[in-house]
């Protein structure tokens, strides 16, 4: 009974029609489907043509990139000779020329700290982990302000420029950590007082906007202090910074120790352990596992808000591009300035967002809630 | 059982009183009750000490001084000779005009991003999603000032402005549009507005009564349409149009009459908005696909067509999951609106922590007063939230 024993043979497949499979398939599928998916796709290439092309002209095509001065700017495009030119004065802001050393320094350490965080088969990670968190502040420190191991002392009004803007937001994510582990501990607390007082300090600081708490720290702080005692703007900032940032890291730790099941606190009490030992050794570890990327996000969000600090005085790198576009010396120069810092902020925060999704599928062992 | 060692209490199983996790927990709440009152002594020490040597004063009374000032823009009758409480309120209400219209234009933008960004349209989904990641990824100060100085700043002086249609100029001074000048009768075009509103809500409770009752429909949106934008267009033309509009007119140097938008309104309002959009695009992309197809299927299965399907069983479900993110962003824009300080918007922070705080030196009154405005509206927001999502809350078995 089989096709060939009457002579008959089923004819081969025919190929699928060439519009339905291939670049034209896909096209067809995706951007011509339906009348309202071509008036769709026609929209979507009158913006392109609007206004991507002009850009890309302005950025690429058009733009003047070297030269010494405005007088090498005559295309019409973007002046990139202005970026060029005040390059140094954007990362170390006022930084003396001849300690340039010490920031490039650090900036090899941070990204030889960063890289092997990429590689997920890389050793002792955890290591270096910790030493990115704890040593690593306090080599920058060292090195930064200088006054010990024979490097001249730089005083902190010199610090500008994306160098700065650094220095805050890890400042920042250092001390915000800690102390919004502890908040987090003391606002799921069984005891009535320390609760309270947790939940009315990470209420404050997330009910205000951040330039409000900088506007306190520089305005008030000094009244708060005794006589004598004498913070510099720098600090100022920073305090309010690690105050506004720890109410909401608490809260972050907080939806991971929530998400930690109750038998682990009962494991961990059953075994004997006390209250630091069961939260150091049982629930801590598995609840930061669980948000690390939403530490990652918070920090992203911090490092955005690093620039608020130029509303106080203060000369990271959105203030320096400020400060250089006035220069009677170039005009017109905003848009490459403002763009530049862009590029710059956007290359940071598009990285570590893309590491904490990264993060996110690997760290998955299955434990969350779907 | 066994013999107990002897111990001094008569109750063997009690342990020392420092090993009783009640005493303790008494003992560490009362250290850190006394050492957070011994903190905030010194302090308010501190403070007093500090202000008495520099001769600031203290209290509220400052309130009623007068500030001196001028302020760019103000909702309220405003000059330099009102008071620094006036000023409070101008600013205050200038925090709340951008924040109402950010929030307003930020939720239509946002939500149309999101939806175009589960476009089966390949390009279109595109398209939306470079414009997330590359907003959402630089700092809104940032977008600020690059509206501000880079384009709004940028743009022509009055004298050749961008004409838009007869009336409508945007020049470096801002963007001028017609005043609307109501006459005498609009009154009644206000109240057949209300009394339409209002009978739509009644034909929408009678339809849905008859519905259930019948299973007939009524073409409510088609009707509440009609009434809406109808009734107050018949009373305006019988009343004989009271309304004329006043045109800004083009001078030696500047426009006179008509309305304007200030530049500063301007590019904050734009860098909000797009700023805001942005988080607001992934909110209900999220928000969306979280209602499983499972669902859509099933309302398919019933007969329900495209709309109904959208309208009865997939919003209601992503609204589950996009409201609570999506008013954390509200307050997130009105946090940012404080970010008006930087361009010279004359919001709450600009001029009443700003400009009255160095005029006064009354940092402690002025930074409190202020603090305790953005903290009202945030935590009367949260309460608000905390009781829809109790009320919304699956109901599970």
């Amino acid at each position: 009974m089989s096709a060939t024993e009457n002579g008959w043979q089923p004819a081969p497949d025919l190929p699928p029609p060439s519009s339905s499979v291939g670049i034209i398939g896909w096209i067809r599928q995706n951007l011509f489907s339906s009348p309202l998916n071509i008036f769709l796709t026609v929209v979507g290439l009158y913006i392109i043509y609007k206004a991507g092309v002009p850009i890309l002209d302005w950025v690429f095509w058009s733009a003047d990139f070297s030269g010494e001065d405005q007088s090498a700017c005559t295309s019409g495009g973007a002046c990139w000779v202005f970026v060029g030119q005040r390059l140094s004065f954007f990362i170390y802001g006022f930084y003396p020329e001849s300690e340039y050393w010490r920031i490039n320094v650090l900036f090899v350490l941070l990204a030889v700290l960063i890289i092997p965080q990429m590689i997920p088969a890389f050793p002792h990670k955890k290591w270096l982990g910790w030493f990115f968190l704890v040593g690593f502040p306090i080599v920058s420190y060292v090195l930064l302000l200088g006054g010990s191991f024979s490097l001249p002392h730089v005083e902190t009004e010199k610090w500008g420029g994306l160098m700065l803007t650094l220095v805050i937001s890890f400042v920042g994510i250092v001390f915000a950590l800690p102390l919004g582990t502890l908040l987090a501990l003391g606002r799921r607390s069984d005891m009535p007082v320390i609760r309270a007082i947790c939940v009315g300090f990470i209420e404050l600081w997330r009910g205000v906007p951040l330039i409000s708490v900088l506007f306190m720290a520089s305005v008030m702080l000094p009244l708060f202090l005794s006589e004598g005692a004498h913070f510099n703007k720098l600090l100022r900032a920073l305090i309010g910074i690690v105050m506004f940032q720890s109410a909401y890291m608490a809260e972050v730790v907080r939806g991971g120790l929530q998400a930690i099941p109750k038998g682990q606190y009962e494991a961990a009490a059953a075994l004997g352990l006390g209250y630091w030992r069961s939260m150091g050794l049982v629930i801590l570890p598995q609840a930061l596992k669980l948000v690390i990327p939403g530490i990652v996000n918070t920090f992203i969000a911090l490092f955005k808000d690093t620039t608020l600090v130029l509303i106080i005085g203060l000369l990271d790198i959105l203030a320096s591009v400020q400060a250089a576009i006035t220069d009677p010396a170039w005009s017109a120069v905003a848009a490459e300035g403002y763009v530049f810092t862009a590029v710059a902020f956007w290359i940071f925060c598009f990285g570590m967002s893309r590491y904490s999704q990264g993060l996110e599928r690997r760290l998955d062992t299955g434990h969350k809630k779907r | 059982m066994s013999d107990q060692p002897n111990t001094p209490t008569s109750n063997p199983s009690r342990p020392p009183p420092w090993n009783n996790p009640a005493v303790r927990s008494i003992v560490y709440q009362v250290i850190a009750v006394v050492l957070l009152g011994y903190f905030a002594w010194t302090i308010l020490n501190n403070t007093l000490d500090n202000m008495a040597r520099r001769g600031i004063r203290t209290g509220f009374s400052f309130l009623n001084n007068e500030s001196g000032f001028g302020i760019l823009l103000s909702l309220i009758e405003y000059d330099e000779s009102s008071t620094y409480g006036r000023t409070f309120l101008v600013g205050l209400l200038n925090t709340l005009l951008v924040s109402v219209l950010g929030i307003f234009f930020a939720t239509i933008f946002g939500f149309l991003l999101g939806i175009a960004r589960l476009s089966t349209n390949w390009l279109i989904a595109q398209l939306a999603s470079i414009y997330v990641e590359m907003i959402r990824n630089i700092p809104l100060l940032l977008q600020i000032f690059f509206w501000y100085t880079a384009v709004l700043q940028a743009l022509p002086g009055p004298r050749d402005s961008i004409q838009l249609g007869d009336s409508y100029f945007l020049n470096n001074r801002g963007f001028y549009f017609p005043k609307p000048i109501f006459e005498d009768g609009f009154g009644a075009v206000l109240f057949a507005l209300l009394a339409a509103i209002a009978a739509a809500i009644f034909i929408g409770r009678w339809a849905r009564r008859r519905q259930d009752r019948t299973g007939a429909r009524f073409p409510v949106f088609l009707t509440s349409l009609g009434l809406i934008v109808g009734l107050p267009l018949v009373v305006f033309l019988l009343v004989g149009a009271p309304l004329s509009f006043e045109t800004a007119v083009l001078e030696r140097f500047s426009f006179t009459g008509g309305s304007r938008v200030i530049p500063e309104l301007m590019a904050l309002l734009w860098a909000l908005t797009m700023y805001t959009a942005a988080f607001i695009a992934e909110i209900v992309r999220a928000g969306i696909e979280s209602v499983s197809h499972g669902q859509i299927e099933a309302a398919r299965s019933l007969g329900l067509r495209n709309g109904p399907t959208l309208r009865l069983i997939v919003i209601p479900q992503a609204l589950r999951v996009i409201i609570p993110p999506l008013t954390s962003q509200y307050l997130n824009l009105t946090k940012n609106s404080s970010l008006a300080t930087a361009i010279g918007y004359p919001d709450l922070v600009a001029v009443f922590m700003g400009t009255s705080l160095n005029q006064t030196g009354q940092a402690v009154e002025i930074v409190a007063m202020t603090m305790a405005v953005y903290l009202t509206i945030s935590l009367s927001i949260s309460f608000l939230m905390n009781w829809y999502n109790r009320k919304v809350a699956l109901v599970e078995r």
